[in-house]
Order: C-alpha cells, then structure tokens, then sequence
C-alpha cells in the first residue's frame, strides 16, 4: 500500500535526510525572522519611539551573519551531494531495463522482445534503467524510489535503485511532453524474487497486451492515450461499445445522428474533424488519412466488431 | 504657455495634454507610466487565465477546459507573465519614473531611445501575442519552449522566440539608457556611494539586461537556421543536442530571474529606511551583495537541469555555485531588518507590502535552496514545488516589491493620495490568498504531484482545492488594490510633496514633479540616508 512518504528504494534515506536538515533550518530561520519582524514592528512602532536611532553599522554582527549561513548552506550542499553521489555509481550487478517513453506512454523492454506496460522488479535487487526516447523529451520520475531523469532523444540517460518495500508505486512523466502529458502514467510493481522470475518467464515474446491484431495497430498510434476501452471519458469518447452506437455528431452544417458502422469509423480516424462527437472539441485530434493503410483500418474495425458486446 | 488658465501648477502630467503627447513624449516619467498601464493590462489577463487553470484544477479529470485548452494557457500565462510583466516590471515603469530623479538629472541619458524603447516593448509584446494565436491554434510549448517538442509542435516558436528577441532588445536598450544615465548624470557631488540604493540595485540589472540578453538572439538565429537550412543544432533527427538548447535557453533566462529581482530589492531597500526614519543599515554591504548577485547570477543556470543528462561534474558544480548565490539574499534580508531594528517604525501600506515581500521572499529562497541541493532537487524538479517557489519568488518578491514600490511613490507620481484603509483591506486579501494559493502546491510537490498536469491523482486533490480557493482570495485581493489605486489617482486628497519624510532626492521636489524635475540642479553634500529626526521632540 502506497502511503505519502514511502521510503521505497535504497536511495531515498539519503534524500529524506538531506530534506529533513534543510527543512528544518529553513522552518527556524522563517520563524526567527517573522517573529523578530513583529517584535520590530511592535516595539519600535512611531507611537512608541519618537526617537529613532541613527546607527548604520555593526562590523561583528555583519560578520557573523555573513559566515554562518555560509556555513549554513555549504553543509546542505554536502547534505545534498552526498544523497546524490550513490544515485550516479550504478552497481555492476544491476540488472538492466531499457524504459521507452514516447508521447504518451511508457514501454518496459526487459529485452529477448519482452516488453511490459508495467515497470515489474525484483524485491532488494539493484535495478538500472537505461531511457530511451523515440520522440520528445520526457522524465521518469519514481516518487517513492526519490528517483527522476530526463528521457530525451539522443541521450542515453540512465537511473538506478534498489527496491527496498513490496508493493505498486507511482510513475510519472515529469517533463512537459505535450497534449497528454499528465496521461503519461504507469506503475512500478515490487515482487519478490522468485514471483519476479516466474512474471518474466511467462511474460508474451510481443508484450503482455491483449494482441488482436486491431488493438495492436491503436497502440502503436497511441490511439488509446484519448480514447479509453473500459468506458472512462477521457480527451475523446471511449471505445467500449463503440460498434452499431449511435451518437450525435457535430457537423460544419449541423448536428447529425449517425450509427458508429464500418464507414463512419474508418472516416472517423481518416478525417476526424469533419464529424465531432457532441460534448467533444474539434481540432485535437490529427487526421490519419495516409498515415494509417487501408489493411490496418480493416483490422481496427474488425477489433470493434469483435468486441462490440463488451 | 503662460496664457494658460489653471488651477494646478504646471507640472509632467498636465504641462501638455492629449493621446498624442503621451504617444510621443520622451519625458521619462511619462514613459514609466506608459509601461506602467500596458504592464498592468498585461498583467491582468495573464492572471485572469492563471485563475482559470486553478479553476480546472479544483478536481481531477476535466472540469471547465480540455487538456489542450489548459496547456495552451499555462503556455501564454508564463509568457506574459515572464517576458511582458516580471522582467521589464520594476526598472521599466519605476526606474524610468525614479531613477533621473533620485540622482538629481533632468531626463536619461538618451529621451528618444528611451522611447524607441517602450515602442521595441509593445511590438514585442503584440508578436508574443500572435504567436499564440497564428496558424489556428494556440502553441502549447510551455514558456520554455523546450526542443525538440518545440520544433514539432509548430512553427510559432520562430514568432515566439522573435518576440523574445524584440523584448530583449527593449530591455538591453533600457538597460543601456540607465547605465550611461546613471555614470554620466548623477548630480554634483552625488559620488558612486552618495547614490541611493534603488539606482544601485538598476545599475546591477542594467548589467545583467545588456550582457546576458543577446544569448536569446544567439538562440534565436540557431534556431531559423536549423528550420530554414537544416543545420542541426538541437534537434536529434539533424544529428543537434536537445539540451545544448536548454543551456542556452537558461544562460538567458536564469539571469533574467535577478532581473527582476534585484529591483524589487532596490524597492525595499528605500521604503525600510522612510518608514523607520532611520539610515539603512549597511549601505555598502548591500551595494555589493547586489552586483554579487548580478556576478554570481550568470553562473548557476545549470541548477534548472540537474536532472537533463548532464555529468557529474557539472551537477555538484552548478549546485555549489547555487549555495553561495544565496548568501548576498540572506545579506540582504539581515540589513533590512536592522534598518528597522532601533527607528520609528510606522506601518503604513507601502511599509505593510515591503515586509510582507520579507516574509515571502525568505520562504521562496528557502524553498530555493531545497532545490538548489542536489539530493532534494532529484525528487522536486519539475514538480509543483517549484511553481510554489518560483512564484513565492517572483510573485511574492517581485510582484509585492512592485505593490509596495506603487504605494510609496503613488503621491509622487499623481500628486494625490490613495486610500489607507482600502489599501491595508486589499493587502489583508491578497497576503491570506497568496499563500493559500502557493503553500499548498509546496506539499503536494514533495508528494510529487508533477507540473504541468492538466489531470491527477485524487491523493493531490485536497492541496489543489485548497489553493483554488486561495486564487479566488488572491483576485479579490488584486480588484480591490487597482480600484483603489485608480479611483483615487484622479480623486484621492491633495498629496503634500513628502507625505512619508523621505530624505532621497524624489521627495524634495514637488508632487507631481515639473516637467524637467528640477529647476536647479542640486548638490550632493552628503551620504543619501540621513534624517534629521523629524519626530525628535
């Protein structure tokens, strides 16, 4: 179970520590001020000082507060270096998970053509991800592993830990990376090693996705970013139940009712604006006339068809 | 001239009326005020679309706009904001109005460009606008623009990046203008540490506008010529470094960041001393923890990647030199309240805004450290802390030292004062809504609630509800202050020409000042901060 202040990885005690001392200096000093700022306020207020003091200097006292937050601060710097420094030095026996992001998913390569929706690892064993981009710049962040690094293209980025807690955690893309950005999700499962092994064996040569050959075709053009299967409204109206529904369209000339049939799907992805679903804006979504071949529009429109009923 | 029936004495806002003599005058306190009116113009839009992002934000999923509709207008929030608003803000409309003045010269050095100047401002500002709006959609690029998502999102980023560019030039102009004004014109006798603080702080500024500003047109030319000519720079399909565009991009843009703050430190620096009747405290160490700042402020534009793929090296690196730039602030901080420390301190609005920028600023740099060191930052960067504390940074020192700066000079500027009770009501709204509206945004960042998102997990709701309703606080906040600024500018009392007792040189000449500021000259014989106990009884 996933709490606020997870310690999820190797890593994060460090990170937590170099929180917590700059926190709580900054807690002390915000105080201080504030309080110090009322007194002022307070007790040197023109109904009871008539008589400011014309001073303008005090060697000692600039001195000090010139050198101690000096010192103040090179401490957090080394508080902050040293939670860091681990984060670089990836252990050799770290075992290596190729994270694909592109607008807006996450792929998990574990290699042999394995791929994962899902970030699955080990339980305590050393973990590196290499980060791969195949289209804009993006970050894979691990809130509760305290684990963030830019995926961009041409870089061969990489972040490593070391799961220390059993459970699913959050994955975010923390770079704006476009339209659905904050769609860009996933989650890191945490198992035991042995539970990690038998997930790898069994997991499919072509991923772990459901592989009608339609479904295939809208993963691959991250169809399914705006369009959801299980009835959830998202960017655009959701696919579940879409074969033989009959919707409002809005038109250039008007609103229309039409049956989602064979013609009206295929024109839907060919030429998206021309007809836009009411409650729906126009312009989001690009035509794919061209971009997708007439053999794969047949396979989407097979995959409504089968799945009508669900 | 003289044949001219009138009431009042002649003075830079009536000696010529019309549209046409503002739109051509060279005077430098009607060219402040047109910066003045055009930023507020820009200002309240840009936080009229703020509000409505916090609208969207007040629950999970969609609630009054789409995905694209919200990322368009965090788009043009921080474009406005930045580029129109908080960099030229303070030296533009309060060093055009102040800084001749307060080193006793009739004008800037140079009228006419100064003039060019506000122009160069506005064409930058309506190319800023329509590259928001050209070629049917809004860019929704982030104020970044960051590559390669930038260069596959439209062509509007050539238009945006020129608006940039113009900006900038308005801004190295201006800079210009004040760094020969301020060698060149200082009064007799008004030696280099006889010149108060504020003209101090827009010299430092004015070296940051002139040096770091053409790296955005370096930027911009690399840019056309990787799209027209196909050189790659910085996109990865022409074999270009994706992060060599950030580093460019921040060598400017971090340095624009004490662009606007060292003015608004300036600000402070002469409403602490008026208030408390007293001499600031530690003028020359201020001085230099300025031009410290402007020196140290060049360096440390790494600390906004330290997540990009940089090495090692450079991240330890750029987060040292990030420490030590905090040291001048913290200076700063300690010389403002021992200015205070020992006066006759009376709490009048402008002094109510300048400590409140105390209290914010101090959270902001705090915050700023968390993200200065590299351990935290892993774990902050891009999150919504940082939207916390760039905006406890620039809202809450910039924009409260630019609150303040109006209040003070307000019965300089229009000869009339505002209402007391109406301006402390407003501060009490927009100090609570500020921070409702920031404060929050600081927790749910550490739980790491990322920026940017138009949608999110229902864990982060409670913070985002609570900071919507802090933006609602905070707008209520805004209308009352502008009314009350705009209603009395026209029919607020009679100002006397020094209602606050003020020693620098502004508050010895009349309110409004006449045309050309002084009729004599004076001379300087002494250091700016010396009162001569004017409550002495």
């Amino acid at each position: 179970m996933e709490t606020l202040f997870n310690q999820g990885s190797n890593l994060a005690g460090a990170v937590d520590r170099a929180f917590i001392f700059i926190f709580a200096i900054s807690f002390i000093f915000t105080i201080g001020i504030t309080v110090l700022m009322i007194y002022i306020l307070i007790h040197f207020s023109r109904k009871k000082n008539k008589n400011p003091q014309q001073f303008s200097h005090n060697t000692r006292l600039e001195v000090i507060w010139t050198v101690v937050p000096l010192i103040i601060v090179l401490v957090m710097f080394y508080y902050g270096w040293v939670g860091f420094a681990p984060m670089r030095q990836v252990p050799k026996d770290a075992m290596p998970i190729t994270v694909i992001g592109k607008m807006w998913t996450w792929d998990f390569d574990y290699g042999n053509g394995k791929i994962s929706k899902e970030l699955v690892v080990p339980y305590n064993r050393n973990v590196k991800l290499n980060l791969v981009s195949v289209d804009v710049n993006h970050s894979l962040f691990i809130p509760a592993f305290r684990v963030k690094e830019d995926v961009i293209p041409g870089y061969n980025n990489y972040l490593w830990f070391k799961p220390i807690m059993k459970g699913t955690f959050d994955i975010y893309c923390s770079e704006y990376c476009g339209l659905a950005h904050s769609a860009m999700l996933a989650k890191a499962v945490v198992v035991d090693s042995l539970d990690f092994d038998k997930w790898l064996a069994d997991l499919q040569v072509t991923g772990n996705l459901p592989d009608h050959p339609g479904l295939v075709v809208m993963q691959a053009n991250t169809c399914l970013t705006c369009h959801t299967l299980d009835g959830t409204k998202v960017i655009g109206p959701t696919f579940k139940g879409l074969y033989g529904r009959k919707t409002t369209v809005v038109t250039e000339s008007g609103e229309k009712e039409v049956e989602a049939n064979d013609d009206y799907i295929i024109r839907s992805i060919e030429d998206p604006n021309s007809e836009v679903v009411k409650g729906y804006n126009r312009g989001l979504m690009q035509p794919y006339k061209d971009k997708i071949s007439q053999e794969d529009l047949q396979k989407i429109v097979d995959y409504f068809k089968t799945n009508a009923a669900k | 001239m003289t044949n001219t029936v009138t009431k009042e004495p002649l003075n830079y806002l009536n000696h010529e009326t019309g549209l046409w003599s503002w739109l051509t005058s060279t005077d430098h306190k009607r060219i402040g005020l047109l910066y003045m009116y055009s930023i507020t113009v820009f200002f309240c839009v840009a936080a009229i679309l703020g509000l409505l992002m916090r609208i969207e934000k007040m629950a999970p999923g969609q609630t009054i706009m789409t995905a694209q509709t919200y990322n368009g207008m965090f788009t043009i929030h921080g474009i406005i904001m930045i580029f129109i608003v908080v960099i030229p803000g303070l030296a533009a409309v309060f060093g055009n109005i102040f800084l001749p003045i307060m080193i006793g010269a009739k004008d800037v050095a140079f009228p006419k460009l100064n003039l060019f100047s506000w122009y160069l401002f506005m064409t930058g500002a309506m190319l800023g606008l329509y590259s928001q709006f050209a070629n049917g959609h809004s860019p929704d690029t982030g104020w970044t623009f960051y590559v390669p998502y930038s260069a596959e999102a439209s062509s509007n980023v050539v238009v945006a990046l020129t608006a940039a560019f113009v900006l900038g030039f308005a801004s190295i102009l201006t800079g210009l203008n004040f760094i020969v004004t301020i060698h060149r014109m200082r009064a007799p006798g008004m030696t280099w540490f006889r010149m108060p603080l504020f003209p101090w702080s827009l010299y430092a500024t004015a070296w940051i506008q002139l040096l770091a500003t053409p790296i955005v047109g370096i930027t911009l030319l690399m840019v056309i010529a990787e799209r027209t000519l196909h050189i790659g720079f910085f996109d990865p399909s022409l074999g270009g470094d994706p992060v060599l565009y950030q580093h460019l991009f921040w060598i400017y843009s971090h340095p624009a960041v004490y662009v606007m703050i060292l003015p608004a430190m300036g600000v402070v620096t002469e409403i602490f001393p008026t208030f408390s009747q007293k001499p600031v405290f530690g003028y020359v160490p201020i001085v230099f923890s300025s031009m410290a700042i402007a020196l140290v402020g060049y360096f440390v534009w790494g600390h906004h990647m330290f997540t990009s793929g940089m090495s090692y090296e450079s991240r330890w690196f750029f987060s040292f030199l990030t420490f030590l730039v905090a040291i001048p602030s913290a200076i700063k901080v300690f010389n403002w309240l021992s200015t205070m420390y020992g006066g006759s301190v009376d709490l009048k609005p402008p002094l109510l805004f300048a400590i409140s920028f105390i209290f914010l600023f101090t959270i902001g740099g705090f915050t700023g450290l968390a993200l200065g060191s590299l351990a935290t930052n892993i774990q902050l960067h891009n999150t919504e802390f940082v939207v916390a504390h760039f905006h406890y940074i620039i809202f809450g020192g910039m924009g409260f030292a630019f609150f303040a700066a109006i209040h003070y000079w307000f019965p300089k500027i229009y000869g009339r004062m505002y209402s007391f009770k109406w301006a402390n009501i407003s501060w009490g709204f927009l100090f609570v809504g500020f921070n409702l509206l920031y404060f929050p945004l600081f927790i749910v960042g550490i739980q790491g609630m990322p920026r940017r998102y138009f949608d999110y997990d229902p864990k982060f709701q409670l913070g985002e509800a609570l900071s919507t309703i802090g933006a609602f606080i905070l707008i209520i906040g805004l209308i009352g202050m502008i009314t009350n600024l705009i209603y009395h500018s026209r029919r607020g009392a009679i100002a006397p020409a020094n209602p606050w007792h003020g020693v620098t040189l502004e508050w010895q000449i009349p309110s409004p000042p006449p045309h050309e500021n002084f009729d004599e000259i004076p001379v300087i014989t002494h250091e700016p901060y010396r009162f001569d106990h004017p409550h002495t009884n």
